[in-house]
């Protein structure tokens, strides 16, 4: 692709995906009034989807607070890192068979050490708002994090190996035959709740836990930088749902429809299924989720590592 | 991890139950007669004041919010000259209510009362007083009770027998 046609590239994608992420907020919504025997916001606009807008003009005539006792430039930069990792890594994400901005060979590589660098951003923001809630949850945040991306990394490794590539595309264009999701099933489960745990939605939302750590690591914030959190998390939730689409389900491919709405249906699809499972699940303590990820976790991605493997040399 | 599949299908199942949301300003809900809404002063079955001005309502306010002025008029019946109920600090506990001897005060099923100046939620006697008697008709203080006032000597109220002489010596 030529330089011009980034220039015009990349502004679009960020646009779209901050319509998204902002449409999210009333997709949520909505569906959790929905499964909660409620309606959720319908007042503004057809349906209430003017609701988005009304939540933006108010994040954004809020007052933009900085405590006193901050660590003031640490505490400013550290929702920009959220956002602006997550939005990098979309660059690498194969939307179609031709759409897409860059095509990396180490594509997975990228993705895995973007999220990891998510974590600056909240345990940052835990540590510059020098306040107990704050600190608490952005010290929860890192062990987590840290923890989970651990057997993130290798829940992928089976992909990895069916494809024999680091690269989306490829990876992608590897699940012609079969999606990833039939001979790495286990490796899917394992990808997707260390997702969770990475974006940390609830269940588990431990760094937040707004009814044990008020908000946790963003306690202090307000305003548009509190928005920066929350734009951060919808990317987040986006982005892995992606992942998971391109990992799993075979990318853009599908029958009769166009492959971009197909990679949209079925990202859209894991989005609705994070916001079922916040519906349903409640938070575990952080002593379970430790053990359940290094005790459970991480020894069946080993399993699953090794296995795929061995039956992968087996059939050479 | 059964339970747990099971959880998030019966939660999916939701989407088809019923809302129970009431859509409110098209959907009113159902309010019980007795509810403690928006405070009223009633008037008798004759279509005078009931309020005698004897502060008990403003007595037994817990927050102060209720403030009168007694007058008496040249029948010597008392009546309220002015009458203020502060209804940005009315905690519609309906204390008033139970603590008024004439039933002229009475909480009413009206709940909407929102306002967009403070200001306008202190009303004073016209907004308050009503032209009918409200949830107690057909009583009336003073021709039950055995004061004196103008055209209503002593023993002519309902009920009450004419006054003892008490220094005279038949029974
Ligand atoms: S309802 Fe309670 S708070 Fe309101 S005026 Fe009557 S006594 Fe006062
Ligand atoms: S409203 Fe009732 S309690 Fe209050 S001053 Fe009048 S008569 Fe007395």
């Amino acid at each position: 692709m030529s330089t011009l046609q980034y220039i015009i590239l990349i502004p679009a994608l960020i646009f779209v995906l901050m319509s998204v992420a902002s449409g999210l907020i009333w997709v949520e919504r909505r569906l959790l009034g929905i499964w909660q025997d409620r309606l959720g916001p319908n007042r503004v606009g057809p349906f209430g989807v003017l609701q988005v807008l009304a939540d933006i003009l108010k994040v954004f005539t809020k007052e933009d607070w900085v405590p006193p006792f901050a660590d003031k430039p640490v505490f400013i930069t550290a929702p920009a890192i959220i956002v602006v990792t997550v939005l990098i890594t979309f660059a690498v994400v194969p939307f179609g068979p031709r759409a897409g901005l860059a095509d990396l060979n180490i594509g997975l590589l990228f993705f895995l050490a973007m999220s990891s660098l998510g974590v600056y951003s909240v345990a940052l923001a835990g540590w510059a708002s020098d306040s107990k809630y704050s600190l608490l949850g952005g010290l929860r945040a890192s062990a987590q994090m840290i923890s989970y991306e651990v057997f993130m990394g290798l829940s992928l490794m089976g992909v990895v190996m069916l494809a024999g590539s680091f690269n989306l595309r490829t990876i992608v264009l590897a699940q012609r035959h079969m999606w990833n999701i039939v001979p790495q099933f286990l490796g899917f489960i394992i990808f997707m709740i260390a997702g969770i745990a990475e974006t940390h939605r609830l269940p588990f939302d431990l760094p937040e836990a707004e009814s044990e750590l008020v908000a946790g690591f963003h306690s202090e914030y307000s305003g548009m930088k509190f928005g920066m959190f929350f734009l951060g998390e919808y990317f987040g939730i986006t982005l892995i749902s992606a992942m998971m689409t391109t990992l799993f389900l075979g990318g853009w491919m599908g029958p009769v429809l166009p492959p971009i709405v197909w990679f949209a249906l079925k990202t859209f699809a894991f989005i609705c299924f994070f916001i079922l499972l916040r519906a349903t699940l409640p938070r575990p303590r952080y002593d379970q989720l430790m053990s359940f990820g290094w005790k459970t976790m991480f020894p069946l991605s080993l399993v699953n590592l090794l296995v795929t493997g061995g039956i992968i040399l087996a059939a050479r | 991890m059964l339970a747990l599949l099971r959880a998030l299908w019966l939660i999916l199942l939701h989407t088809f139950k019923k809302r129970v949301t009431v859509q409110y300003p098209e959907q009113k809900p159902y309010v019980p007669p007795r509810w403690r809404g928006r405070i009223i002063l009633s008037r008798d079955p004759d279509g005078g004041e009931r309020c005698v001005a004897c502060y008990l309502c403003a007595v037994a306010c817990p927050v102060d919010c209720i403030a009168l002025q007694a007058a008496e008029d040249e029948t010597g019946r008392r009546y309220p000259a002015s009458f203020r109920i502060n209804f940005s600090r009315c905690i519609f506990c309906g204390y008033c209510e139970e603590a008024c001897p004439t039933y002229a005060i009475q909480l009413t099923t009206d709940y909407e009362m929102g306002e967009y100046r403070r200001a306008n939620l202190v009303y004073e006697k016209e907004d308050l007083l009503i032209s009918g008697q409200g949830k107690y008709p057909g009583y009336n203080f003073y021709r039950v009770a055995g004061v004196e006032i103008g055209g209503k000597a002593k023993g002519e109220a309902e009920n009450e027998r004419p006054p003892v002489d008490v220094r005279g010596l038949l029974p």
